[in-house]
This record gives structure tokens, C-alpha cells and sequence, in this order.
């Protein structure tokens, strides 16, 4: 985006500055009061559901029953109990595993793929990506049945790989439509000034490209290595066993430790944890999300 | 523009760059829909299901049974009522937000953050989160409204709290696509209808609402493609009962647990086809984005 800034183009330099800089209403003075209650009924309604999950994972087995706001006598044994289990930690595994493979797959092809539809000559570019976006909105159930039954004819069922190559179905859309606004945003002149130096095509995309969008492949891998954490209907289709299991199926299918936990609490420790890293990944990027989340969808 | 003869030709360059995704699109999204619209016209027997290829044809057959199964219509009817309730509440919620967001504030990057966080809280855990909210033994809805309701376990009710769960996790999103749509509406405009005499909410009928239609619509279509193919919160939350079998639930079961392939694929497929046709909204609407996004320059 900092290369954006600076572009010749009007239209993307425009647009770009509404994304990031804050409109200034008439007295920016003073704030009126009512819109400090508005704030405060966004935070309340954002954050508030979160609190009462850590409220509860923070809560001893006797407490739970009671509905109290605050945990009375607040306790780490989830934690350290969820910690110690051992589908937990393999599942924090796999899915790390799973989400970072299908990062580095997705970005890798995607961004060779949106170079070429930003920048290069082209047939049939206005039908590749109008493909490549229709396939994003691909209901996950679609390729759920015959992957299932595909899957287990040549073993790939109950495998992380088994997960990786349906994962690319939405990593790699993501990718290559994202990269492509950020590639297109990126002037022109500095490949022009590469290629009057003698560069190829492909040097000035190594050279010139690649190392200007990196704020874009930054933002288009946080996008993809969450929307892989977070799958669900084809994590839990494709495997049967804490070999491949990824975190948000082992949550789903925890019972507690024994017949006298309630798997609740343990549920909702594990919950907090594995938000944690998220919602910090939010914290250190909100910006880049954010116009990773908003690309193409403002008609600039 | 420029001419070059070094490296390879632009054109065929081209080809190279893009040959890899092409190549896995239709490995990985085209190919197990074709194979998926195959076994939607063969029906598997339950005995030899798993153990051998053994599969006749039956054409339209399990379209018809699906039509007929009074299931498959009731997963359709909890979907749309899912969707319309979620994607409506979420609309007014996230502009409420938005139009919150875009006024000039301090904190407004803080405030940003804290809309990402339901964003980023996994649908699984959002499932557990509005799940102990609404327990009748644990949460506090019922302390907090007086009530004795066992919220999860009732037929409308189990539905509610599905959309509620949604519209948290989603209506964020919303607001900051809202936002974005905002932000581009020059300011200038607002001070000259003030300067008219323009009440509030005149200017919010007559500017707010129009310049944004773009945006909006875009984030209602985008919004009603996910609405349309949820399984992680009724999966979650109920497992289905009490009237919250999604279609893509119904599905999952329908091959899954059931082991009926043809089945369960007629479903995967009739699902398919729905958010599809929705899709082809969404592509008409960003066409000329698209388009934009791929002409010469």
C-alpha cells in the first residue's frame, strides 16, 4: 500500500487515501456525545461475547453452574488441562501445519497467475478471473462428497495433504484477486524504467513486483492462513483421527478429559487459546486486513 | 507502448504464469464437481457402500427422492429463513457501525481492531461462545431476561440463537465493507445539502443511501453466498436438532453418517446450484470491476 500512495494513477491514489485516512466531519473538534454511545454499544456488543468465554474457561467445575459475570474463585486448571491433551496440541499441529502449507501453495501460484492478469498481454483474462472469483464462492459441499469418497480410494482420506489441495479452492482465489488490486495499484514506470534496462518481463515481476507488493503478500497470507484455520466442513469430512484432525474439529468433538469434567469449561479454554494468536494477528494488522478485506469490493 | 524481443513472449508468458492455477482450479474445484454430479445420478447400495464401486445409474432419481424428502425441503426452508434473517439484521447492524465508524473520533484505529475481533474468533468457537450464552443451566441470557427457556433445546428458539451467533460473528465484516464504501462519498456533498437545509435523515435517504448502494450490495451478496452454505454453527451448536439443519448439513449426513453417496451429492449439487445462482449475481454486479481490473493500460 505504501507503494500505492505514490502512484501517477489518480484513481488508485484516490482511492487509496479514502481507505486510509479518516474523513474530518464538520466540527472535528468536539464529538457529540451520542456517537461516544455508539462506540461504546460496538465495543459492548464485539467484545462483551469474548469476555464471557474467558470468564468461563477461568471458572472451577462448582462455579460453572452459576451464571456470575465474574469467575469467584478463578482458576488456570483448563488451561493447564487442555494443554495437557494430547489431541489439543496434535491438532494445534496439524492445523499449523495445514493453514502455513496451504499460505505458501496458494500465494506462490496465485501470485504468478495475478501478475499475469494485472500486467501482461492476454487472452480471455475477463473469463479467467471472473472463473477464478466464481469458484471463491464455491459452497465447500459441493467438492465435500466426492473428495470423501475420492479420498479414501487413493489414500489421501484422514491426511494433511488430504486437506491442502481442497484448501487451495479458497486460497487460491483469495490470493490471485487480492494480489491482483495490489498489483494493478503498483506504477507502472518502475517496471517500464526495469524492462528500458534490459530486464524481461519476468525479471521486472522477481525484481520490481515482488518486493513492492510485499505489504500485499503480507496482507493476502494473513486472509488465507486464517479462512484455512478457521475450515471446518471439509476438515471434519476428510479425517477420522487425531492424525490429521485440525483445531477447530478437535473443539468441536471435545468431551473432557474424564466423565466428571464438563467439557464446557475445557471447550472454552481451548477456545480462548487458539483465539489468542488471531485476534493478535488482528491487533499488529488491523490496517492490512482491512484493505485486504475491502479489495475490489469498492468500485474505485 | 513498449516493444521488447528479450525473454520469453509477453503472451505466452502469460500462459505460463497462469497454466499452474488453471491447472489446480480444475483440479481441485472443477473435477469433484463433475464427479460429484456423476454420483448424484447413481445410487449406492448401503451394503456395498465403501467396499466396492458397485453404483447404477438412476439418472435424475435422487433429485426426485430429495424433492420428495420431506427433510430436504424443511433444511431449504431453515437455510433461506437463515439467510434473509442473518444477512437483514446484519445489514442494519453493520450500517449502524459503519456510519458510527466514519465519524471523526479519537480511537477510531482502536475501535477498527475491536470490530476485527469477532471476525477473527473461529465459527467453531463462536458455536461454543452463543452455546454457553444461552445454556439454561450456565449462561447468563436466561438470568439476565428472567426467563426459564431452554434456549438451544426449543424449535424456534434453537434458530434464533443461530442467527444471533452469525449475525456477531459477521456483521463486523460488514461494517468495514460499509465503511470502505463510506469513505469515498466526498464530504463536500453533505455540506452543501446542510447548507440547503437538508435534515439528517434526508441526508442519509438522499446521499447516504444512494452513493452507497454499490458497496451494499456487493456486501449483501457476498454476505448471502456464506449465509447460504452454512454448516460450522448448526453443526456446532445443535448438531441439527430442534430445526437447524442447514443444507449443507443435511448433506454432509446425508453422505457422511447416512453413506449415501448419491444422495448426499444430489443435495451437495441442488445446494451448488442456489448459491450459484447467486454468484452469478455477485459476478454481473463486479463485472465491471473485474473488467477493469483486466484491461490494458
Amino acid at each position: 500500500m505504501e507503494a500505492a500512495s505514490t502512484a501517477a494513477e489518480p484513481r488508485a491514489s484516490a482511492r487509496d487515501e479514502a481507505k486510509t485516512k479518516v474523513k474530518r466531519g464538520p466540527k472535528s473538534g468536539g464529538t457529540p456525545w451520542w456517537v461516544w454511545i455508539a462506540v461504546a454499544a460496538i465495543v459492548i456488543f464485539c467484545l462483551f461475547p469474548f469476555y464471557w468465554l474467558v470468564n468461563i474457561s477461568l471458572k472451577t467445575s462448582a462455579d460453572l453452574s452459576n451464571s456470575d459475570l465474574f469467575p469467584p474463585n478463578p482458576t488456570l486448571d483448563n488451561y493447564s488441562s487442555i494443554l495437557r491433551n494430547d489431541d489439543f496440541t496434535r491438532a494445534l499441529l496439524n492445523s499449523t501445519i495445514v493453514a502455513l502449507v496451504t499460505t505458501f501453495l496458494g500465494l506462490l501460484v496465485g501470485a504468478f497467475c495475478a501478475y499475469a492478469l494485472a500486467r501482461l498481454k492476454m487472452r480471455f483474462k475477463f473469463i479467467l478471473l471472473g472463473v477464478v472469483l466464481s469458484i471463491s464462492t464455491f459452497p465447500q459441499i459441493a467438492i465435500a462428497a466426492p473428495l470423501f469418497r475420492l479420498w479414501s480410494d487413493i489414500g489421501l482420506y484422514n491426511t494433511l495433504i488430504g486437506l491442502v489441495i481442497p484448501y487451495l479452492t479458497f486460497a487460491l482465489p483469495l490470493s490471485i484477486y487480492i494480489l491482483v488490486t495490489f498489483f494493478r495499484e503498483i506504477p507502472r514506470d518502475l517496471e517500464e524504467a526495469a524492462l528500458v534496462d534490459g530486464a524481461t518481463n519476468f525479471e521486472a515481476f522477481r525484481k520490481v513486483i515482488v518486493p513492492l507488493a510485499a505489504p500485499g503478500l503480507a496482507t493476502t497470507a494473513i486472509l488465507a492462513f486464517i479462512a484455512s484455520w478457521n475450515e471446518f466442513l471439509l476438515a471434519t469430512t476428510l479425517t477420522s483421527s487425531r492424525e490429521a484432525r485440525t483445531v477447530p474439529v478437535a473443539i468441536a468433538q471435545f468431551t473432557g478429559s474424564s466423565d466428571f469434567e464438563i467439557p464446557l469449561a475445557t471447550q472454552s479454554a481451548a477456545s480462548v487459546l487458539i483465539s489468542v494468536p488471531l485476534i493478535l494477528l488482528v491487533l499488529l494488522f488491523q490496517k492490512r486486513i482491512v484493505a485486504g478485506l475491502t479489495a475490489g469490493a469498492v468500485k474505485g | 507502448m513498449r516493444r521488447r524481443s528479450r525473454g520469453v513472449p509477453e503472451r505466452r508468458l502469460a500462459w505460463f504464469m497462469t497454466a499452474p492455477s488453471i491447472l489446480l482450479i480444475a483440479l481441485v474445484a472443477v473435477w469433484p464437481i463433475i464427479y460429484a454430479i456423476w454420483l448424484s445420478m447413481h445410487e449406492y447400495s448401503l451394503v456395498s457402500a465403501g467396499l466396492s464401486r458397485w453404483a447404477s445409474p438412476i439418472g435424475l432419481g435422487n433429485y426426485i427422492d430429495a424433492f420428495g424428502d420431506a427433510e430436504f425441503r424443511d433444511a431449504a426452508v431453515v437455510t433461506l429463513i437463515f439467510t434473509v434473517a442473518s444477512v437483514a439484521l446484519e445489514t442494519v447492524i453493520g450500517l449502524a457501525m459503519a456510519m458510527t465508524m466514519a465519524m471523526a473520533f479519537k480511537g477510531q484505529g482502536v475501535l477498527r481492531t475491536v470490530v476485527l475481533v469477532p471476525w477473527a474468533v473461529l465459527t467453531v468457537v463462536t458455536a461454543i461462545m452463543w452455546r454457553s450464552m444461552f445454556d439454561s443451566n450456565l449462561g447468563f441470557v436466561n438470568t439476565l431476561l428472567g426467563t426459564n427457556t431452554v434456549w438451544l433445546g426449543t424449535e424456534p428458539q434453537a434458530l434464533l440463537v443461530m442467527i444471533l451467533a452469525d449475525v456477531w460473528k459477521t456483521a463486523p465484516f460488514m461494517a468495514l465493507l460499509l465503511l470502505a464504501g463510506l469513505q469515498v462519498i466526498p464530504g463536500e456533498i453533505y455540506e452543501a445539502a446542510k447548507v440547503d437545509g437538508a435534515s439528517a435523515w434526508q441526508r442519509f435517504k438522499k446521499i447516504t443511501l444512494p452513493l452507497l448502494m454499490p458497496a451494499l450490495l456487493v456486501a449483501l451478496i457476498f454476505r448471502t453466498l456464506d449465509a447460504l452454505r452454512i454448516f460450522d454453527l448448526p453443526k456446532v451448536l445443535t448438531n441439527g436438532a430442534n430445526g437447524t439443519t442447514s443444507l449443507s448439513l443435511l448433506a454432509q449426513r446425508t453422505f457422511q453418517e447416512n453413506r449415501l453417496y448419491g444422495e448426499g451429492a444430489a443435495i451437495s449439487i441442488l445446494t451448488f446450484l442456489l448459491v450459484m445462482a447467486v454468484s452469478f449475481a455477485y459476478i454481473r454486479l463486479v463485472g465491471g470491476n473485474i473488467r477493469g481490473m483486466t484491461e490494458d493500460r
